[in-house]
């Protein structure tokens, strides 16, 4: 039988098992949009198509399934591209549609036109211009085949009008070969070998641990890895749920805003057994002084994250819970003298720990920290948390225990601010059952504020809770440490009534200005099905510590006043 | 150091897009370029020459073998290998000049390809070496316009 385009769009993405989709539909996107009108696929409105795309990715990263978005031609494309370089940076399996107009209006500087896969090249996995309706199904069979294997990623396709309207069979083929896109999923077992070798003969090893070991489903492996050889992880913030934090082992984030421990961890190691994690510069801080005793082992499905900053001793490329399972086999039979000699190295990290513990000020004022361990608490820490980018950022990561994989959503690689509210709501539609809060800044939460439109007529009960400084925080703390104190153009004092906005769009809004006012006012939020905006007015001037200042060594920490 | 990366490509639009922006990214000049159908029509070679800093060109290379429309990746630096360019010079060559700039054409197994009062054009093909020191001879009559297709390049054996 013959289907239209805009059929076979719809009917392989109900192939392809699409539940849901996050978009804004567009005069080029008509045809598409009537058949989606009554399709067995949600369809969510948002109110931008930034908005669209971090729901796709926020649904992607709390469930492990694609995220679909679509925007129209033109400005439709350009605003869906911030959320593509946010999923390309993490990857995030997203894909794309976008609108464009007719195949022969193509370059003709039509109306709402943008070369599309020109702007987007950079910032998506991979990406395809559909020019004829025979192409279609296999175009978007392909995208998703790309889009969840191998290092996932977004991938888009530019789906022209007059292809959503032409017309030809519909074959939906089953396995999906792509001769030049082979992804490499089992370790090399002489790599594999020498690793276990190093592993041996370590007495300071640390494994650190990123968002490659959460994508890959592997943090059983990871467990069983630390467990059997009593070696310290530490996270990235990608990585965060990877490895409970309430683990003995655990150390902590590393990095510019990591522990004091894991930080020196590293740097006096002789062995980092880096897994899924790609030594990116806010880890490494001043690269030549990183880690100089230690010999690397590194783990990873990219083989172009390998030795790109750091250079790597036994580079095994695979996929994290393959390889891990390979070794632990091997680390099994290595028993208790393997754990004995490292007793030495665990009680220097103790010590560490014990002298240099991740706190704050805990006086009566309300300060972002103690926020967010309340949230901790009263959600039990089973909540999934997204964050906005900047201190509220680091806060939700340093004070919330995270002990389960897919419940810490951020924007680590890129740091888009207005990601954190929309990716919770797609967090949320993807898992209706958790409780999902954004951590957010007052600053940040004004990037994407009009997706409320979109909870409140969606009924998605997500719980913003504002850190409200009246700052663009972390850009004054870094002005205050680092530029005399000169505060500029970092001043919010002129903030809306974040809790007139919240009714406005008929959602609760909750202002909290004392420290025993916060346990009542979370409570009451999680009772309210519907969201809720909860504007904590927290210490103007409280900052993020430890820090490692740029271009110093990571164990070079500011470890602040408290 | 100066590489010869042979490329294997899918013959489709926006691959030479991502090839080059890969390297542009990066800051590496591409020094040649060229492009053309193999013997499968569906799969295009592309031979870029390039210098810069090897780490980064070994990212550059990683990167290549990463992206979804690349076969295959070669850096012939250290193989035994051809490579030809082929130029078209016009230069002067008025009354009197003539016969020296044909016995230059002749010594280095050029042709002329096209004759004018003034002037004539030469083609040559060779390596890099070759066409360089050809131009050279050519100079000091003058070089109108010189243009060339950029070095492919093929193993030995």
């Amino acid at each position: 039988m013959k289907l239209t385009g805009a059929e076979i769009f719809v009917e392989s993405l109900i192939k392809e098992k699409v539940e849901i989709m996050f978009g804004i539909p567009g005069g080029v996107l008509l045809p598409t949009f009537d058949v989606l009108y009554g399709a067995p696929i949600k369809f969510i409105l948002t109110r931008h198509e930034q908005g669209a795309a971090h729901m796709a990715d926020g649904y992607a990263r709390a469930t492990g399934k694609v995220g679909v978005c679509i925007a129209t031609s033109g400005p439709g494309a350009t605003n869906l591209t911030t959320g593509l370089a946010t999923a390309n940076m993490d990857s995030v399996p997203v894909v794309a549609f976008t609108g464009q107009v007719a195949t022969h209006l193509v370059g003709n500087d039509a109306f709402q036109e943008a070369d599309t896969t020109g702007v987007t090249r950079s910032i998506t996995k991979y990406n395809y211009l559909v020019k004829d309706v025979k192409e279609l199904a296999c175009t978007i069979k392909e995208a998703f085949h790309i889009a969840r294997t191998g290092r996932p990623g977004p991938v888009l396709i530019d789906f022209p009008v007059d292809v959503q309207r032409a017309s030809c069979e519909f074959v939906y083929h089953k396995e999906v070969e792509i001769r030049s896109y082979k992804p490499k999923y089992e370790g090399h077992p002489q790599q594999i070998k020498k690793a276990i070798d190093l592993i041996k003969q370590s007495e300071r090893a640390v494994i650190y641990a990123g968002g490659g070991v959460i994508i890959s489903g592997a943090s059983g492996e990871l467990r069983e890895m630390a467990k059997t050889t009593q070696i310290p992880v530490t996270l990235t913030l990608m990585g965060m749920g990877a490895f409970p934090q309430d683990s003995e082992l655990f150390l902590g984030m590393l990095g510019m805003h990591g522990t004091y421990f894991a930080n020196h961890a590293i740097q006096n190691s002789d062995l980092i057994i880096a897994i899924g994690a790609r030594f990116d510069d806010r880890i490494t801080a001043r690269l030549d002084a990183f880690a100089p005793q230690a010999k690397i082992i590194h783990i990873d499905i990219d083989p172009t994250s390998i030795s790109k900053n750091v250079k790597v001793d036994i580079p095994i490329v695979g996929d994290a819970k393959n390889v891990m399972r390979e070794m632990n086999k091997l680390l099994n039979k290595l028993g208790s003298k393997n754990i004995e000699k490292r007793k030495k190295w665990q009680k220097r990290i103790s010590q560490w720990k014990k002298d240099n513990p991740l706190t704050y000020k805990k006086d009566d004022k309300l300060r972002p920290q103690y926020v967010v361990e309340k949230i901790y608490e009263v959600t039990k820490g089973k909540a999934i948390i997204t964050t906005e980018v900047g201190q509220n950022q680091m806060w939700a990561q340093q004070f919330y225990k995270y002990n389960y994989p897919r419940h810490f959503i951020t924007s680590g690689g890129l740091g888009t601010m207005g990601y954190g509210f929309p990716a919770a709501i797609g967090a949320k539609l993807g898992k209706p059952e958790k409780i999902v809060f954004d951590i957010a800044g007052d600053g940040s939460i004004q990037m994407n504020i009009q997706e409320m439109a979109t909870a409140v007529n969606n009924k998605v009960g997500v719980k913003i809770a504002i850190l409200n400084n009246g700052y663009l925080g972390m850009v004054r703390q870094w002005q205050q440490l680092f530029y005399k104190k000169r505060y500029s153009a970092t001043d919010l004092t002129a903030n809306p009534d974040f809790v007139k906005i919240a009714e406005a769009y008929g959602a609760l809004g909750i202002r909290v200005s004392e420290k025993g006012e916060v346990e009542g006012a979370l409570k009451k939020a999680i009772s309210v099905d519907g969201p809720v905006i909860l504007d904590f007015l927290v210490e103007r001037e409280e900052n993020v510590f430890p820090m490692v200042p740029a271009g110093a060594r990571l164990d070079e920490v500011i470890r602040g006043l408290a | 150091m100066r590489h010869t990366i042979s490329i294997l490509v899918e013959n489709k639009p926006g691959v030479l897009a991502r090839i080059s922006s890969l390297f542009s990214a990066r800051g590496f000049n591409i020094d040649s370029l060229a492009v053309g159908e193999t013997e499968q029509h569906d799969v295009s070679r592309m031979t870029i020459i390039v210098k810069g800093d090897e780490k980064i060109l070994e990212q550059v290379m990683k990167q290549l073998n990463k992206l979804i429309d690349i076969i295959k990746v070669n850096d012939f630096v250290e193989q035994p290998h051809l490579e030809r360019d082929l130029v078209l010079i016009k230069v002067n060559a008025g009354k009197g000049k003539r016969s020296e700039v044909l016995e230059i054409v002749d010594i280095f197994r050029a042709k002329i390809v096209d004759v004018a009062s003034n002037s004539v054009i030469v083609e040559m093909t060779g390596d890099e070496e070759k066409i360089l020191a050809l131009v050279n001879m050519l100079k000091p009559f003058g070089i109108k316009e010189m243009v060339r297709t950029g070095i492919v390049a093929m193993g030995r054996g």
